[in-house]
């Protein structure tokens, strides 16, 4: 059943756009292609879930569509006033009217057992392996890790002058969050200030940022890469320029970059806030 | 006054002219015209912010606006008045004083004069919201307005107090209006014209006139309480004082879901009103599709917190509003079907409003789908705040809605001005504007998908592609707004003449008994309406 409604997802986008070539099996791990029509390649267990339910549920959508759009054609077609001078006067019967009631709850309930299901496994996790906690500041990110000796530091956009060859605009920052790969995460997020949203699409994560409260999620970041977001909640001028890069290591490598930032960040002083009030992006 | 009764019917001592006509004015039709006409002042403003937009995120980089607090103002402002003034003045305020007194037999509003000042606090609250985006930088909250964001330290100056101030009016001019419609459809229909009699227009306007009853209020206490927080020390929203920025989303969204349904159902009444006339059937499923629109309505109250997903809500309160959402698709697929039912076996004439009436069909279908799997929390964590949700939205309402504004219009304006529109132009208007916002927002869906966040100036280069079509089909469809200015000048200057009945034997409601263009005064005697089949 979901290999066939596999094969829905990828015929779908050609369905609908007739010869658009698709990007196939070349979706980069991470961040969006150009043109790229689907969800980025899923890095996560939730995000895994999250495209099989999308299958479901697109193939209904799909069915819709096209069952109304299907009806609405004939309909132009034989009961036009040419083909059809004489309109009938039918404006009942009582069969279609159930018929047209009972099986949309059907739908509805085959669409609303795996959600549940997805909207639970996504909530939390049993068994967190590390936390991570998460400010959202107007307009950077700031990570810390309390299980790892306390030390934070901030993640600021690189602007586009200052980029390196291969780094993508708009998405590198100067500190992404380091992550160890195959493990059981909590994240928690707060804001020192206005609402932002962190998100990382390919991770299937997305949570308010949200001053006087802690949001509670987690992730599973299935391999080693590199797995970029966007800040997801109108947060003031630079909103769109608050990316989120995280950086999914080996635990070994996870634990060796530990040992430096415990050092390197050990005097974190707000250092980005000062930047970036001195006017750093102007963008 | 006394003896009133002795004057001939029809006579009017006191016909104003000028100026005072229109400031004055105690007259439905009037007041009606007066709502369009500032709609269409409206859409140009407001589709000038949204040209404004697709312009800059045509290309990747920064090209014409460098200043990111003008963008979230033109952000803003867009949403506002797209909502606000052009789609609810143009169907509650426009369509609905036009024809609710016209096809329940009465010779006007129950409060005429409360109409009056419905509309002009409209156009008050048009002018605040113009003054909020100059003063002090303007408001760059989105038309959401969340804290601590709107709050005082985020945006100090006058702005937000200006866009608040400017909501209130705009609430107690709907709040007013809502009033005005309830107790005319319960109290002054024609003898005879029992509730389960009256034209399907009704209904929608009667449904959407509690939803704006109920609504409103919340919304107008959420606002006053962000204004004391911002002015007079309250902490209802700020966390040093004991506040909770979530609290303000949900009051908004308690106002907000039912919003949107007040924009969409006086739209589902005119594609009933026009779907039967030129399908020459009666509605298939009268009261199905009455209550139907009850039952949305209701439904519509509870739902909420589906614009909530990721505010961190916890998980069984979410699992409810997943529910409650997805129940909505009932009674909504219960209208799309009575809609085709009633095209089955019809005669169908495919005039332009009937063609608009096709197009809403499909197109709410395709906006309504995507916001079926919307409803589901889960997967929301992938398109909150992305432009997945951005193309649900404007295919259910700028799309949607704005093809039952069209609809409305064709179908009506030579009722209104007694001249018919441009045959061939009306439908170069169709396809044109059909085509476009096509292209504008069906791209939308894969930029979502892909991950493009909202309210964003720019993007990483990989939105380029579909952000530029979407762009292009910004264009196209701006020509088919001029185009259609230019069919209502080319309408009310030189359009034919039309009889009281333009449309045939399909045209059964009352307003089609009355001569073209409606004159100043119409049922002043009562028809009688004992005995007479349903006017669908």
């Amino acid at each position: 059943m979901v290999g066939m409604l596999k094969a829905v997802r990828f015929l779908a986008p050609a369905m609908v756009l007739g010869a658009v070539p698709m990007a196939g099996n070349a979706w980069a791990a991470g961040r969006s292609e150009p043109w790229q029509m689907w969800f980025q390649e899923p890095a996560s267990p939730v995000m895994e879930r999250i495209v099989e339910f999308h299958d479901i549920i697109f193939a209904i959508e799909v069915g819709v569509v096209i069952l109304v759009l299907g009806i609405l054609c004939y309909v132009i077609v034989r009961f036009n006033a040419k083909s059809n001078p004489v309109p009938s006067t039918t404006t009942h019967n009582t069969l279609l009217e159930v018929t047209w009631t009972a099986v949309p709850v059907l739908i509805l309930i085959i669409i609303a057992v795996p959600s549940m299901k997805l909207l639970y496994y996504a909530d939390r996790v049993e068994k967190a392996e590390m936390t991570l906690k998460i400010t959202g500041n107007q307009w950077f990110w700031t990570y810390a890790y309390p299980d790892h000796g306390g030390f934070s530091f901030d993640s600021v956009i690189v602007p586009d002058d200052e980029l390196k060859k291969g780094q993508p605009r708009l998405l590198t920052v100067d500190n992404p969050v380091v992550l160890p790969a195959q493990t059981n995460v909590r994240l928690l997020f707060t804001s020192a200030d206005v609402i932002h949203d962190w998100a990382v699409p390919s991770l299937g994560l997305k949570l308010d940022a949200v001053q006087g409260r802690i949001n509670e999620s987690w992730v599973r970041i299935n391999a080693e890469g590199d797995y970029y977001g966007m800040c997801s909640e109108l947060c003031g001028v630079n909103h769109g320029f608050m990316p989120v890069h995280v950086k999914a290591v080996s635990k070994q490598a996870f634990q060796a970059w530990i040992d430096k930032a415990k050092q390197e960040f050990a005097n974190t002083d707000n250092a980005a806030a000062v930047r970036m009030a001195a006017g750093a992006p102007d963008r | 006054m006394a003896n009133q009764a002795a004057t001939a019917p029809g006579e009017h001592e006191h016909r104003p002219t000028g100026w005072r006509r229109w400031v004055y004015s105690t007259n439905h039709k009037d007041i009606g015209t007066m709502y369009i006409v500032l709609s269409m002042v409206a859409a140009l403003i407001g589709g000038g912010m949204s040209m404004l937009i697709r312009l800059e995120l045509m290309e990747p980089g920064i090209q014409y606006i460098t200043d990111f607090q003008f963008y979230n103002v033109v952000v803003t402002g867009h949403g506002f008045i797209m909502v606000f003034f052009v789609v609810m003045p143009a169907l509650i305020g426009g369509f609905g004083n036009w024809f609710v007194p016209l096809m329940i037999g009465a010779p006007d509003m129950a409060f005429p004069r409360m109409n009056n000042i419905s509309f002009w606090l409209l156009a008050a609250a048009l002018l605040l919201l113009l003054i909020a985006a100059f003063t002090q930088g303007g408001p760059g909250t989105g038309w959401t307005v969340y804290p601590p964001l709107s709050n005082i330290d985020f945006h100090p100056g006058a702005a937000v107090d200006f866009g608040i101030l400017s909501l209130h009016l705009a609430g107690a001019s709907s709040v007013l209006g809502a009033i005005n419609f309830i107790t005319t459809i319960f109290n002054m229909r024609a003898p005879g014209l029992t509730m389960h009699r009256m034209p399907l227009f009704c209904w929608a306007i009667l449904v959407t006139a509690f939803l704006l009853l109920l609504a409103i209020p919340v919304l107008a206490g959420g606002l006053t309480m962000l204004l004391t927080d911002r002015n007079f020390g309250t902490a209802f929203f700020e966390v040093a004082g004991g506040g909770d920025p979530v609290l303000w989303q949900h009051l908004f969204w308690f106002f907000g879901h039912p919003e949107v349904y007040i924009i969409i159902i006086p739209a589902f009444g005119i594609i009933s009103q026009v779907v039967s006339t030129f399908s020459r059937k009666p509605i298939f499923g009268y009261l199905g599709m009455a209550y139907a629109m009850v039952f949305i309505g209701f439904v519509g109250f509870v739902v909420w917190a589906h614009h909530m997903y990721t505010a961190g809500l916890d998980a069984d309160t979410r699992a409810y509003f997943v529910g409650a959402t997805l129940v909505i698709a009932v009674p909504t697929g219960i209208k799309i079907f009575s809609w085709l039912a009633t095209m089955w076996g019809g005669s169908i004439d495919f005039r332009t409003p009937m063609l608009f009436a096709c197009g809403f069909i499909f197109l709410f279908v395709l906006g309504g789908v995507t916001g079926v799997a919307l409803a589901n929390s889960g997967i929301d964590l992938a398109w909150h705040d992305t432009y997945f949700v951005v193309a649900h939205f404007h295919y259910v309402m700028a799309i949607a809605a704005v093809f039952g504004m069209f609809a409305g219009y064709y179908y009506w304006i030579g009722k209104m001005s007694g001249r018919q529109y441009p045959r061939v132009l009306a439908r170069i208007h169709f396809w044109t504007f059909f085509v476009g916002v096509n292209l504008v927002f069906f791209p939308q869906h894969f930029l979502g998908m892909a991950g493009m966040p909202r309210r964003i100036p720019d993007y990483p280069d990989a939105y380029a592609g579909w952000n530029y079509v979407s762009s292009a089909g910004a264009f196209i469809t701006s020509f088919a707004t001029l185009l259609f200015f230019y069919i209502v000048w080319r309408t009310l200057t030189s359009g034919e003449k039309v009889a009281a009945n333009q449309w045939g034997e399909g045209a059964k409601t009352l307003e089609w008994t009355v001569a073209s263009p409606a004159p100043f005064h119409t049922h002043e005697d009562l028809p009688d309406m004992t005995g007479k089949q349903p006017a669908e």
